[in-house]
């Protein structure tokens, strides 16, 4: 075991992962929090707590995970390359590690124009790929970026995004590949809506070999009304919805539980494909939806068995 | 080139309402052809101005010169005899033209009648895009020719990100993904596997991230 992280043992174990997402608040309030995680607790393995999500300021992730902690529950902390250097990332994740925080998910984040400070300066001194070999040489070296030594490393589960419906698509999994290289222990997709893409997808991890050096959670969310669905088709970047949904969600009398039926429908599809180690919910604004689902689709959390 | 366009005119004449006498000095290397501040229009942004001062009642006087290259002392130097007497110097070089004047001619007040905006390429007759970032350290061999600090929204030596999507990049249709381009070229000559080779990261202390920089030419020092 690399971190002690609840979602490393569970993963280890061959157990089937769930995690789902918790956004920060615009706002100081830690009541928020613990709100959301009363509705997921019990449901998840662990839960994301996004990085100011598509560049709009929220309260910190490391906070926010902290609060998470308290509640009896493991949080997964993002961390993006948009608004922070070297210097900040690293201090912030020897933080992150005393603090308790076990599981951290690199990214390089939505570029500062999709959010609420699009004048903002953005970072990008490193980006994902080697914010994770970064991440890798502290907890394994144990070494600061610069090469300095680290007197107590931060035992971290590290983590990426993968995104099987960007372009080029052959470049896909070999991308993924590289963060494996470069030393992620784990990654969580885009939202899977087209199952045939992503089973082709990993297909082409298996061929890599990233299956056996990488737990992959599949992405998944339950659409809300066939409003979603389109706007998700055409206006979000690296997102591949098939007509089928949108037409499916356009004819639901009650769409709220098609959204969930559809993401039930997903997640044993994704379930049975060779090399999914897991699911990861992200129902944005919508926790209730998440224990509806693993009910639904009849998940429990590894931790709980 | 280094190219930059001229400011709106309401932003310029807000700043020469407060002066008397001017001096439009235009610049006839990179602002001459890109068409925004050589002696074409640095005469025609003086004339603009004369016409409105006398609208608006404002006394004095504006005149107008161009030098070969406002970014060498020697051509700035030249101006003397003409700067004698104003109040006010704008400029329509780049940046570094009304610098080296205010260096030049501390009595006198220098203002930009420019915003520069990059070291462009140019694309079409009248359109330019942005292709270097002059980061000190090019590694453009590595990815096809092409440069990803200037022509990627996030500076990635490890594209393409989960925003590329039918070559274009998330940030707008209008935009290409450049990691996209590099993957073709590479693909191209049949070397698109070293992408899976880890880039960066990089050493922004080479950029002016490092601090301002001074370049000598060994061999010629005064």
């Amino acid at each position: 075991m690399k971190s002690g992280s609840t979602l490393e043992q569970v993963l280890a174990d061959g157990k089937f992962a769930v995690t789902a997402e918790l956004g920060p608040p615009k706002g100081a309030d830690p009541q928020v929090i613990i709100d959301k995680a009363n509705i997921l607790k019990g449901h998840t393995d662990a839960v994301n707590i996004t990085d100011n999500q598509t560049a709009i300021a929220r309260m910190s992730s490391m906070a926010a995970a902290k609060i998470v902690i308290e509640q009896g529950m493991e949080p997964i902390m993002q961390m993006t390359c948009r608004d922070r250097n070297r210097l900040a990332m690293q201090s912030d994740i020897l933080g992150a590690a005393a603090l308790g925080i076990r599981n951290l998910l690199c990214l390089t984040g939505d570029h500062q124009s999709f959010g609420n400070h699009p004048q903002a300066l953005g970072v990008f001194d490193l980006d994902s790929v080697t914010l994770i070999r970064m991440v890798r040489d502290m907890r394994d070296g144990p070494q600061f970026q610069c090469g300095d030594e680290i007197t107590f490393a931060p035992e971290l589960f590290i983590g990426a995004a993968a995104n099987p419906y960007a372009d080029p698509f052959p470049f896909r999994a070999v991308r993924l590949a590289k963060k494996v290289d470069a030393g992620i222990d784990f990654c969580q997709t885009q939202i899977v809506y087209s199952v045939d893409k992503f089973e082709e997808f990993m297909r082409q991890c298996r061929e890599l070999g990233v299956t056996e050096r990488c737990k992959i959670l599949a992405g998944v969310a339950p659409l809300k009304s066939a409003g979603m669905a389109k706007y998700m088709k055409n206006r979000v970047a690296g997102m591949d919805v098939p007509d089928e949904v949108v037409e499916r969600m356009g004819a639901a009398e009650d769409s709220q539980d098609e959204g969930i039926d559809v993401c039930v429908e997903i997640i044993n599809r994704v379930k049975e494909i060779d090399g999914v180690a897991g699911v990861h919910i992200m129902a944005v604004e919508w926790e209730a939806a998440v224990p509806e689902i693993t009910k639904r689709a009849g998940l429990k959390p590894g931790s709980a068995e | 080139m280094i190219t930059a366009e001229r400011k709106p005119f309401e932003q310029i004449k807000a700043v020469t309402d407060q002066f008397e006498n001017i001096l439009v000095v235009g610049c006839n290397t990179c602002v001459a052809v890109c068409l925004t501040g050589g002696e074409k229009e640095a005469e025609q942004l003086a004339s603009q101005l004369r016409l409105q001062r006398q609208k608006d009642g404002i006394g004095g006087s504006v005149e107008t010169l161009t030098v070969l290259r406002q970014c060498e002392n020697e051509y700035v130097d030249a101006i003397a005899a003409q700067v004698e007497g104003k109040d006010l110097i704008l400029s329509t070089a780049c940046s570094i033209g009304p610098q080296l004047c205010a260096d030049r001619y501390p009595k006198v007040r220098v203002a930009p009648a420019m915003n520069t905006n990059m070291l462009g390429m140019v694309k079409q007759h009248h359109v330019w895009t942005e292709y270097c970032a002059a980061c000190g350290d090019c590694g453009i061999f590595n990815t096809g020719g092409i440069c990803p600090i200037a022509r990627c929204a996030k500076t990635l030596l490890n594209g393409p990100c989960g925003g590329s999507q039918g070559g274009r990049c998330e940030i707008s249709p209008d935009v290409p993904c450049v990691w996209q381009q590099i993957y073709d070229k590479l693909a191209s000559f049949g070397i698109e596997g070293n992408l899976s080779r880890i880039g960066g990261p990089k050493n922004w202390a080479k950029s002016n991230s490092g601090g301002p920089r001074t370049m000598k030419k060994e061999g010629f020092e005064p």
